[in-house]
């Protein structure tokens, strides 16, 4: 019954989505959590620059991001990121460059809008007993923002491991583009579907039930 | 401004201010400066590259009717996603097992899988079943994709918005005598239906922007594949992504700054029970990241920062 799956790296290709999803979840909250504390700083021209590169790059679809990053950045400006002779780890490494930029926009907000959920007289009750400002932060603010942040951090690497399959676009042999192959190569369509569903199910379902529970766990009560 | 995170500036942080904003200025130019020379380098910024843009002939034969296609999928698909979404949200609230389960399963189901492979699978589907003419197939194979996850994604906002409610509104409902089913329909369901409002425009901008993801997969022409038309006519690669860019920027935000809008004026009138749903209460929900609202309901307090 099976025997159309001879020839197809079912699990390579699922492999490729977890480096993808995993890479780019590490890069997008660095640039997220750099974006977001520009977003909170006192400073304002730093203020409004994350704010215009968060509404800027969540409005802009994110194959046209990652289109742009092969067409554009690969062929137009010569960006090889490391990999001018290998087609794959090119086309890899721009699809990871996009995914990041893209979610970091994502990360930045969860990441502002769990500092937002700290309120404000936590912050006043601390310096009104004498805390200094790396101790209001440190002790009081941060370890609070923290909590309130996994929920929705958590919905964005889900939100990620989804848009992996955008990678498809500029051929990246992830899971998105072997389905595509199998099913117009194959007389299996409803078979090969559900197996690579069942694949997509298996990866965020749990990752939402596990985390989601962390978070119910360690979150706030207010 | 009161923020948790630092008090208002005295002479010394005003100080500390200007100077990190001279040096973020310092940064920020050298950043352009290097768009610049790149583009410059590579000949992006010579006129007759743009110049296509100021002329009405690459409009009407090309971005317009990309555009068009876009939004045509994107209406489509959330008509049909709506009343879809609806049902499934209620009978998510049912209070019997054998309807409550399965489409809790189904939507779970749904929302767990990437818009693409529902795109892909339908396109093909209806390749194999159907006798749907190729041209008109990825609009079919589109609008479907997002049909299912969109239905699945609303079935939760639907859900959230009965929930919203007091609890009283069912109470009361109940003290008068209406029936379950005269409760959802003149009770819960009109006030519901204000109270998500502007999480179902912000749903909208996922679905527009998701319609791109026929034209790079599936030869639909929406805006994307009209940009790839454009440039192998005008050899503009570079202009062209900006310019569709720019154009999906300035739709979204008409289309989050008109949701905000819904959302202030629905908190002021209080016509209904206040509950509103905003884009950012639906964040835990919609997992393709739909845009946060501006202003956070919870605390309000920081809001979009200053800018």
């Amino acid at each position: 019954m099976f025997d159309f799956l001879e020839g197809y790296d079912l699990l390579g290709a699922f492999w490729v989505t977890v480096q993808l999803a995993v890479f780019s979840g590490i890069g997008s909250l660095v640039l997220g959590t750099i974006l977001a504390a520009m977003r909170v700083s006192p400073v304002p021209l730093m203020r409004g620059f994350a704010t215009v590169y968060v509404n800027v790059v969540r409005n802009i679809p994110l194959t046209v991001i990652i289109v742009f990053a092969s067409l554009g950045l690969a062929d137009i400006f010569g960006i090889t990121l490391g990999a001018a002779d290998d087609f794959d780890a090119l086309s890899f490494r721009l699809a990871i460059l996009g995914l990041t930029v893209y979610t970091a926009a994502f990360v930045c907000e969860a990441i502002r809008s769990g500092i937002n959920t700290v309120p404000v007289g936590q912050a006043e009750a601390a310096r009104a007993i004498g805390l200094n400002f790396t101790q209001v932060l440190s002790l009081i603010v941060l370890p609070q923002a923290f909590r309130s942040v996994i929920g929705p951090l958590t919905n964005v690497l889900i939100a990620l491991t989804k848009n992996t399959t955008v990678a498809a676009a500029i051929g990246v042999a992830e899971a998105a583009l072997l389905m595509k192959e199998m099913i117009e190569n194959e007389s299996q369509l409803i078979l090969i579907s559900a197996i690579f569903a069942f694949g997509f199910v298996v990866l965020t379902l749990p990752t939402g039930l596990i985390l989601g529970w962390v978070a119910k766990r360690v979150a706030v009560k207010r | 401004m009161t923020s948790v995170l630092y008090d208002a500036p005295g002479p010394g942080a005003k100080r500390r201010n200007i100077i990190y904003s001279a040096l973020f200025v310092v940064v920020l130019a050298l950043g352009v400066w290097w768009i610049y020379s790149a583009m410059s380098d590579k000949g992006q910024l010579e006129w007759a590259k743009w110049s296509p843009f100021t002329e009405s002939q690459a409009w009407t034969t090309y971005l317009l009717p990309g555009l068009v296609n876009t939004l045509k999928a994107a209406g489509l698909a959330l008509v049909i996603a709506l009343p879809l979404g609806a049902l499934f949200g209620i009978a998510r609230l049912s209070d019997h097992r054998w309807v409550r389960v399965p489409s809790g399963v189904v939507v779970e189901f749904f929302r767990a899988i990437p818009v693409l492979i529902l795109m892909v699978f339908a396109n093909q589907l209806y390749a194999e079943y159907t006798d749907i003419s190729t041209e008109m197939r990825p609009l079919y194979a589109v609008v479907t994709g997002l049909v299912l996850y969109n239905a699945s994604v609303l079935a939760e906002v639907v859900r959230a918005g009965i929930l919203s409610l007091p609890k009283g509104q069912t109470e009361a409902a109940k003290a008068i005598g209406l029936r379950k089913g005269q409760t959802m329909r003149s009770i819960l369901l009109p006030q519901s239906v204000t109270a998500m409002l502007p999480a179902l425009v912000s749903q909208l901008v996922v679905i527009v922007k998701d319609t791109a993801l026929g034209g790079a997969l599936l030869s639909f022409t929406e805006l994307l594949s009209a940009r790839k038309t454009l440039a192998a006519n005008y050899g503009n690669v570079i202009p062209s992504f900006i310019v569709v860019a720019v154009i999906f920027i300035v739709l979204n935000l008409l289309l989050t700054t008109f949701a905000s809008w819904l959302e202030k004026r629905l908190r002021r009138a209080k016509r209904s029970t206040g509950a509103v749903l905003t884009g950012g209460a639906m964040d835990d929900l919609s997992v393709t990241g739909t845009p946060i609202s501006k202003t956070d309901g919870a605390t309000g307090d920081e809001g979009g920062g200053g800018g």
